[in-house]
């Protein structure tokens, strides 16, 4: 061999593919300050825009009055559903089949709803302009708790819907009803627990709660009356979505509409929707005739922008004495606030809740949800988790956590017990799915081998021991969760948004000096796609991750794409990102055997190129191919090497992980410490296991701020009591635990490249093993279960109501 | 409303622009000198993405007036860089050790680092911690952070970089 001939491991290197912990493209310029978000985003004559919001959470609007605010000087417009009926914009359909207003119509129905719209030279006029607006409004009784928003003389809270009995997803059985959603076998499962030897029913809140990413939703909207175009750059997690709702509402043919979505600073769910900022804006544009800006604030994001969760979940388990779960039976309550503004696919009202068995065998299961309409901000997203997935994910292993104390087992053992088998894969759940692949039983015993699961509780027993004698006043929680995730959304037989299939898209071009440009249909937040993508293309193709120049977000130039939550990006998109790279390999390999002079079957693929089966010398690089392409194709043949793919999955992917969480709490302070919390995660082929730890890292975060504090909370009356970060939990790094993780690789069987998504499982998994360390700790003294989130106070007030202090 | 002149020095360069009173100097920064790289998260001095540097100081550039930093001396993300354009250390570190996902938290969050190094050239992690305490992120969860916080705290001390254990 020629000393200079690399070897294989430095060609596989060079290449920076798929396993390698390539460092992120991205961060040359987010380090520098160099970034393109929104509101970096400036245009000359760019006007500002910002809205009058309603103090009360449910009130008649009287009239609204304009005059002194249009003489402040900046103010150039105010924009109120009047002026919006014009162009029949005053009311947007929701994602969920509901319509929302954009500006209040008659009246407003949860505190910090949108009024009116004030446009203005600069951001300070705008809001000299807001504070001007003179709106009179009539109070009108509030219902805030779920729970009483069907009581037979509940206010009626939706007027618009006066006399509808049916809504988006079947009957409405009351007027502040929105929808039920019944699954599974009904009868099968009244059957499993009347047979039942034991069984467990709790009630089990997931309460409400909102992303909050750094960056708040903003958008800049610039009509061009001229050429009849719009232009709209905003903070868009799907930009082709939005592209084609403002085609259908604002009756802007679609090519017309260019949308572009660059960088945005972190998304968790909370970007997917359509807001009346964005409407607002888009119409100021068009009125004023000049570029408009619209920047959400904190308070603003925090309040009327999309909530997450707010389920509460009456949770049953029928099961043998030895511990074999016989019958699942949820009902959920769902708070939707005032519009159902869900962000679920079109036929899932629920979501994937149906996801509930979770990863365990049940032979039965029913599940129903009651959608219910309340005065609190609209929404519903799926927060860093696939649409209802936490709540499921939630309500299952907390269930089994109180079944096995019911039993008397060891929760560890309940789960083994009762887990999948990796032989039942692919394994149709009795709720419907059809999960293609996992091992969860050496996930299980390698997270319990790797934190000595055995010493803990031995140390905990001694720990309960002491405590009973008064030599310590602190109280141990081992909580344990193993979550099957379901994302990937999603196949076209399950899943579309407004009627779009929620495929995705790639489209490679390879340029003649062997380097290339990849579109796609997906929207990084801050998953690092630039970097990951780039090592799909780099191992398929052999075209160093370092020549490929990654775009998205840009709808004149991407191929069309359903875009990024639900971890849909790797197994939709990663997909489609695969399939386009053979196409063009299929390609590079006819162009290949007619430069070499040999049958296309005589040719096999080596990291880098071409070689004659045999003949090891004779080779074709995929740059000296790119070259090729370009001028000396087998006749008859198209030059170029380029390709698109759209990509339906056929079968959402199924990530899981085991996850252990320890601490120790106060119980005379109730404040908590975090020894110790463990993630393994099985999340198929792993792309870039640096950006996966990232990812744990980050979910898991958010777990602990959900479970362990964040809370949007409301009085009686209807006021947001958590409208900015000084009282809405958000943990820095003091606060914040230490991580540890781990991993499996169970590929996904259906998947081109075997990957099965990851950014939401410490989501999902992290919540319930937080949740279960503090039931945990404190179930010795007789409580089975209390609700999240578990503040210090929450702890505290825990113990209290157990008798741990003395009279 | 009647504008003020303010001066003021802006990563090494004098700097002057016409402002109301009201003007927050995170505003004045990002629309009058045309520096992006100070963001705004929370415009209630929690989440820190507004930081800068001024006087030798970490400020929450989104609750100060620009007329208040008249004649300060300012550091923003934009003038962290090497002279010759490279990466600092702590540049270096956050991409090295996967610190950033979004990178919208990122410029505040190195400009107080930087600011913490300069205080004290070998901290601890937990004084790391307690040290970034003010900048608030929503992806990475701190750990790497605070390692690549690390890293550039040993490249500057001109020693190895060495990986606490787990």
């Amino acid at each position: 061999m020629n000393y200079m001939t690399p070897t294989r491991e430095q060609r596989e290197a060079k290449l920076e593919g798929m396993g390698c912990k390539r460092k992120r493209v991205e961060d040359i310029r987010f380090t520098q300050g160099r970034g393109n978000y929104v509101d970096d985003v400036k245009l000359p004559g760019m006007l500002h825009g910002d809205f009058v919001r309603s103090p009360h959470p449910h009130a008649r609007v009287k009239s609204i009055n304009s005059e002194e605010a249009l003489k402040v000087p900046g103010v150039l417009a105010v924009i109120t559903a009047e002026t919006l009926k014009t162009v029949n914009l005053a009311w947007m359909p929701t994602l969920a089949g509901d319509v929302q207003m954009v500006l209040a119509d008659g009246k407003v129905l949860f505190q910090n709803q949108e009024v009116a719209f004030v446009v203005a030279t600069d951001r300070y006029a705008a809001d000299d302009g807001i504070n001007k607006v003179v709106v009179e409004y009539e109070p009108l009784p509030v219902v805030i708790d779920p729970f009483k928003a069907m009581d037979a003389d509940a206010p009626v809270l939706r007027e618009d819907l006066a006399g509808k009995t049916t809504g988006a997803h079947g009957p409405r059985k009351h007027h502040n009803h929105v929808f039920e959603w019944t699954i599974g076998d009904k009868d099968l499962t009244d059957a499993a627990f009347r047979n039942a030897e034991v069984s467990i029913k709790e009630m089990i809140s997931y309460h409400r709660t909102h992303p909050s990413p750094l960056e708040t939703c903003q958008c800049v909207c610039s009509f061009d009356k001229i050429k009849g175009e719009l232009t709209i750059w905003g903070t868009f997690q799907a930009p082709h979505v939005i592209r084609t709702v403002v085609a259908l509402i604002a009756k802007i043919p679609e090519h017309k509409i260019h949308v572009i979505a660059p960088d945005i600073g972190g998304g968790f769910g909370n970007k997917v929707g359509a807001y009346p900022g964005y409407i607002c804006a888009a119409v100021a544009s068009i009125v004023t005739g000049k570029p408009v800006k619209w920047v959400e604030d904190r308070i603003e994001n925090l309040t009327a922008t999309s909530f997450a969760r707010d389920y509460h979940m009456t949770t049953e388990i029928a099961a043998t004495k030895e511990g074999k779960v016989t019958g699942l039976r949820v009902h959920v309550l769902a708070d939707h606030g005032a519009f159902d503004a869900c962000a679920d696919p079109s036929k899932w009202p629920a979501g994937f809740f149906n996801i509930v068995t979770g990863s365990y065998d049940f032979p039965t299961a029913h599940l129903s949800v009651d959608g219910v309409y309340t005065n609190k901000a609209p929404g519903g997203v799926a927060y860093r988790c696939s649409f209802r997935v936490t709540e499921a994910a939630y309500c299952i292993e907390r269930g089994m956590d109180i079944l096995a104390q019911k039993l008397g087992m060891d929760p560890a053992e309940l789960r083994l017990k009762n887990f999948i088998k990796a032989e039942q894969f692919p394994y149709h759940s009795a709720l419907g799915w059809e999960y293609d692949s996992g091992d969860y039983h050496t996930a299980m015993r390698k997270m319990m081998e790797t934190v000595d699961y055995a010493g803990l509780r031995k140390e905990q027993a001694g720990q309960r021991e002491a405590f009973k004698r008064g030599e310590t006043r602190e109280i141990m929680g081992v909580g344990l969760s193993f979550f099957t995730e379901i994302v990937g959304a999603g196949p076209s037989k399950n899943c579309d948004i407004l009627g779009i299939a929620m495929f995705d898209s790639c489209e490679i071009r390879l340029h003649p000096t062997g380097a290339g440009i990849a579109r796609v249909g997906t929207k990084s937040q801050g998953q690092g796609h630039e970097t990951t993508w780039a090592q799909i293309i780099a191992t398929e193709i052999g075209i160093p991750a370092d020549d490929i120049m990654v775009e998205e977000g840009n709808t004149d130039t991407a191929p069309y794409g359903l875009g990024t939550y639900g971890s849909r990006s790797t197994p939709v998109a990663g997909a489609a990102i695969a399939m386009a790279a053979r196409k063009i390999k299929a390609k590079a390999q006819m162009i290949a055997a007619y430069k070499l002079e040999v049958h296309e079957g005589d040719l096999e693929w080596d990291i880098d190129g071409f070689r004659v089966k045999g003949l090891p010398e004779k080779t074709m690089s995929m740059k000296d191919i790119c070259w090729a392409a370009y001028n000396s194709v087998p006749p008859g043949m198209e030059p170029g090497l380029e390709a698109v793919s759209y990509y339906d999955p056929p079968n959402m992917t199924y990530p899981f992980g085991a996850y252990i969480c320890v601490m120790n709490i106060d119980v005379d302070t109730g404040v908590y410490k975090i020894r110790r919390f463990y993630a393994l995660d099985d999340c198929g082929t792993r792309i870039n296991p640096m950006i996966i730890e990232g990812q744990v890292h980050g979910g898991l975060t958010e777990a602990f701020a959900i479970a362990m504090g964040q809370e949007i909370r409301y009085d009686e009356t209807g006021n947001v009591v958590t409208g900015s970060f000084m009282d809405f939990f958000m943990p820095t790094a003091v606060e914040t635990p230490h991580w540890e993780t781990d991993f499996t690789v169970t590929p996904s069987p259906h998947h081109p490249i075997g990957a099965k998504g990851v950014g939401e499982s410490p989501n999902v998994g992290g919540v319930p093993a937080f949740s279960n360390a503090v039931n945990d700790a404190f179930s010795f003294l007789g409580s089975t279960h209390i609700q999240m989130p578990h503040d210090f106070w929450r702890n505290w007030r825990a113990a209290k109501n157990l008798g741990v202090f003395a009279a | 409303m009647a504008k003020t002149h303010v001066t003021m020095k802006v990563n090494g360069a004098e700097v002057e622009g016409l402002v109301e009173p009201r003007t927050l100097l995170v505003h004045f920064i990002r629309e009058n000198l045309q520096l992006t790289g100070t963001h705004i998260g929370c415009e209630t001095t929690h989440c820190g993405a507004c930081t800068v540097d001024l006087n030798g100081m970490s400020v929450k550039s989104c609750t100060m007036f620009a007329v208040q930093a008249a004649g300060a001396d300012i550091l923003t993300i934009e003038g962290v860089a090497n002279a010759d354009g490279t990466l600092s250390a702590l540049q270096e570190g956050f991409r090295m050790m996967h610190g950033l996902q979004c990178g919208f938290c990122t410029p505040g969050m190195i400009i107080r680092a930087q600011r913490l190094l300069q205080e004290n050239p070998n901290p601890s992690e937990e004084e790391i911690r307690m040290g970034i305490s003010g900048n608030i992120c929503r992806c990475t969860g701190y750990q790497n952070i605070v390692r690549a916080i690390q890293y550039a705290a040993a490249k500057i001390n001109g020693v190895e970089f060495q990986e606490a254990a787990e």
